[in-house]
């Protein structure tokens, strides 16, 4: 008697629906279990990770400050990846774009202006775009992979930032401390709503979801980026250039990054330091794919996954788990997450014998393939 | 999903908050914390500071902490978290939570806070730190009787006037046994990174140095010393485990007499802000063992200790000069607090440039 795997002629719409719910059972059963081997109270344990955080003002805003740079990304990265493009350096992005962003409340800190926000916001984007553009240029013109160029200017980006924040670009008021002068008030994104720290950064992060979804769906770009994304050679005969897509689809998604670099900058940490984001860049990776590259998903998930971040601290202070525990239930939420989804296109089989078994198994990773 | 929560909710809300009342009586003492509280250096010295102020206090107090807390709009929210859960007085164990801490403060005019080693305050914000440098000049001093080449070898982390203000004292201490005595510095950037910390260990030995020292927090650098045979001090905690035939003694970071004593203060409505610099004498820090090195040297080590805790002798006295061989101090004059806490300068005998 064995297990197997056997792809479904087609995607099962039933289990798309069931997936999330099945995995977050899952979880939570595994956690709870987890949970009680360290001597806590498995319940008050789950509701201080996802029900407690949710139940304050001030919370609620600390959750929209957490996923509005991973929601703003994840967007930008899902148009990537559904047009089969791949962007794995939208941290650096970030970076670049924090920084283009700061020119203006660094270098020239006596302007203030109303104008000086919507500059810096530009400016933002174009940076992110532009350092986007590096790997979108070699992919489309130099055939290079861009999973590698990206992922390695990430580096190139963290270290000018660096360089920047410890030399040009340092506090002449600061007691020689890595960081920037901070921000004047008209260089600080503004709050949404008076009651907490909710700034415009997460405005922008549900406006660019829904303008992508509205693309995604409605346009006819959104359907030149699905039918590139799933082949190539059927985009060609329908007149799509797959080398503009590169450009479109790594410029999109660099700008996107970027701005969410200056937002957090401006309206979360008003200066510079030698590192602004804890992983932002990739975390959102995870973020596109939990929520299926879909933008509206993605909102979902952006905030499921800044869920687990404050949940992780609440349970940290109210039951004293360790901050170690947090990230090993974040990663199992993650992985039952994922693995769920393979019950969308596949089917789990119990086979009787041996024999006809390993038949039928050859037979079944035949067909997967 | 909403439906799963919502009926954990309902069962959460019957169990969990029976537990929520009992401890209300006790005054909350809480801490956050940039690294985790078994790294073996800042972060454990000021966890165990937390423990000896639970055992001291613990009928009249509680504590709690937030590990692992990265620099930035996180700690802005760990800091709130723990001033709404009830924490009447809160240590923000590093110098890059000074922003967060101010703002935070400003919102919870009620809540008391302590900030180490950074420099605002407010009505309700204290700040505190420690003389690390008197720990260094005693040994810069060992390390010039130890080395045979007269060169030692300096992990630093980050250019910020502690850091420069340490390899000052180390250099000051050790030249004042042998005035030709050299350092050589090489900059981690970074304040916990075993990898890197032992890489810089490799390189500083490959160029010469004989002793060598730390302004990081892992034991990586100790291990590596011990490997190639050549002595070291420890760093933030005792790191003798690490390096028992290595190690010649170490800066022990002891926050828990200030932190008993801040609390107690507190208890008794006493609180009040400040900006606290303590040394040897106060008990902040104090010296590992003094091991692994002749009897004539250790005596001398202890006399200098004594010297300092007694107040007879001040680490930056003239004549001193800067690395340019400018005049900085004058023979007899000792530097203000103000010149420490802004330093970015070297003395002589540095064989580095300070980055800038």
């Amino acid at each position: 008697m064995r297990i197997e795997l056997e792809k479904r002629p087609d995607v099962s719409r039933l289990f798309s629906i069931l997936s999330p719910f099945i995995a977050l059972l899952l979880t939570l059963v595994c956690g709870a279990v987890m949970f009680m081997m360290l001597g806590k109270n498995p319940v008050a344990a789950l509701y201080g990770f996802f029900v407690e955080p949710l139940m304050e003002v001030w919370s609620l805003h600390e959750l929209a400050v957490k996923a509005a740079p991973l929601i703003l990304i994840a967007v930008g990265l899902s148009v990537c990846y559904r047009s089969n493009n791949w962007n794995i350096g939208a941290e650096g992005q970030f970076i670049m774009g924090a920084i283009a962003g700061s020119i203006l409340p660094v270098m020239f800190h006596e302007w203030n202006s109303p104008f000086v926000l919507p500059l810096m916001m530009l400016f933002g984007m174009l940076g992110g775009a532009l350092f986007a553009g590096i790997p979108a240029f070699l992919k489309a013109h130099l055939n290079t992979n861009e999973i590698l160029t990206s992922l390695m200017l990430v580096y190139v980006a963290q270290l000018f930032l660096d360089w920047l924040v410890r030399g040009p670009w340092r506090n002449p008021g600061g007691l020689n401390f890595p960081e920037t002068r901070t921000f004047e008030a008209s260089a600080i994104l503004p709050e949404m709503i008076a009651s907490g720290r909710t700034h415009w950064g997460f405005g922008f992060a549900i406006l660019a979801a829904i303008l992508i979804w509205f693309m995604m769906r409605y346009t006819l770009k959104g359907f030149e980026i699905t039918v590139l994304g799933q082949s190539e050679r059927a985009g060609r005969f329908a007149g799509f250039s797959s080398r503009k897509m590169i450009w479109f689809s790594m410029l999109l998604s660099g700008a996107l990054a970027g701005l969410a670099g200056i937002s957090e900058v401006s309206g979360a940490m008003q200066q510079l330091r030698p590192v602004i984001s804890p992983g932002y860049g990739f975390t959102a990776i995870i973020v596109a794919f939990l929520g299926r590259l879909n933008p509206l998903g993605i909102v979902v998930a952006g905030l499921v996954l800044a869920l687990t971040y404050l949940g992780g601290e609440a349970v940290q202070v109210s039951l004293e788990i360790s901050d170690k525990v947090t990230r090993v239930f974040q990663g199992l939420l993650l992985f039952f997450v994922l693995s769920c989804d393979t019950l969308i296109h596949y089917r789990i089989r119990l086979v009787a014998s041996k024999l006809a078994g390993s038949a039928t198994a050859a037979a079944t990773t035949d067909g997967a393939r | 999903m909403k439906k799963l929560l919502l009926a954990l909710a309902t069962t959460a809300a019957v169990i969990g908050f029976s537990a929520a009342a009992s401890a209300a009586d006790k005054a909350k003492v809480c801490f956050i914390y940039v690294g985790s509280k078994t790294d073996g250096g800042w972060t454990q010295a000021h966890d165990i500071g937390r423990l000896e102020l639970e055992k001291s206090l613990g009928d009249k107090i509680e504590t709690q902490f937030l590990e692992n807390v990265p620099e930035g709009p996180d700690a802005e929210r760990a800091i709130e978290r723990l001033a709404r859960s009830g924490c009447g007085l809160i240590f923000t164990t590093s110098f890059g939570f000074m922003d967060a801490t101010v703002k935070i403060a400003s919102k919870f005019p009620d809540v008391k806070f302590e900030h180490a080693t950074g420099y605002k305050t407010a009505p309700n914000l204290a700040t505190y730190n420690s003389r690390f440098y008197e720990g260094r000049y005693i040994q810069g001093q060992i390390a010039a009787k130890i080395s045979e080449k007269g060169v030692a070898g300096y992990i630093a982390s980050f250019p910020i006037p502690e850091v420069v203000m340490g390899i000052n004292a180390f250099v000051t201490g050790a030249r004042s046994v042998n005035p030709d005595f050299k350092i050589k510095v090489v900059w981690a950037n970074t304040w916990f990174d075993p990898g890197k910390e032992a890489d810089a260990a490799k390189a500083l030995i490959d160029q010469g140095v004989d002793v060598l020292t730390q302004h990081t927090d892992t034991t990586a650098p100790m291990q590596v010393a011990a490997e190639r045979g050549i002595k070291a001090f420890g760093q933030a905690s005792d790191m003798i485990k690490a390096g028992p035939e290595t190690q010649l003694t170490a800066i022990v970071d002891t926050w828990g007499a200030y932190y008993i004593k801040r609390t107690q203060a507190f208890l008794d409505g006493k609180w009040e802000t400040m900006s606290s610099w303590d040394g040897l004498k106060d008990g902040i820090l104090t010296m590992a063992p003094y091991t692994n090195m002749p009897d004539d040297v250790k005596a001398m080590a202890e006399a200098t200790q004594a010297k300092i805790e007694s107040g007879e002798l001040k680490p930056f006295t003239g004549p001193l000069n800067k690395q340019d061989g400018s005049e900085w101090l004058k023979a007899g004059e000792s530097s203000d607090d103000a010149t420490l806490l802004g330093m970015n300068f070297y003395v002589e005998g540095v064989d580095d440039k300070l980055p800038q």
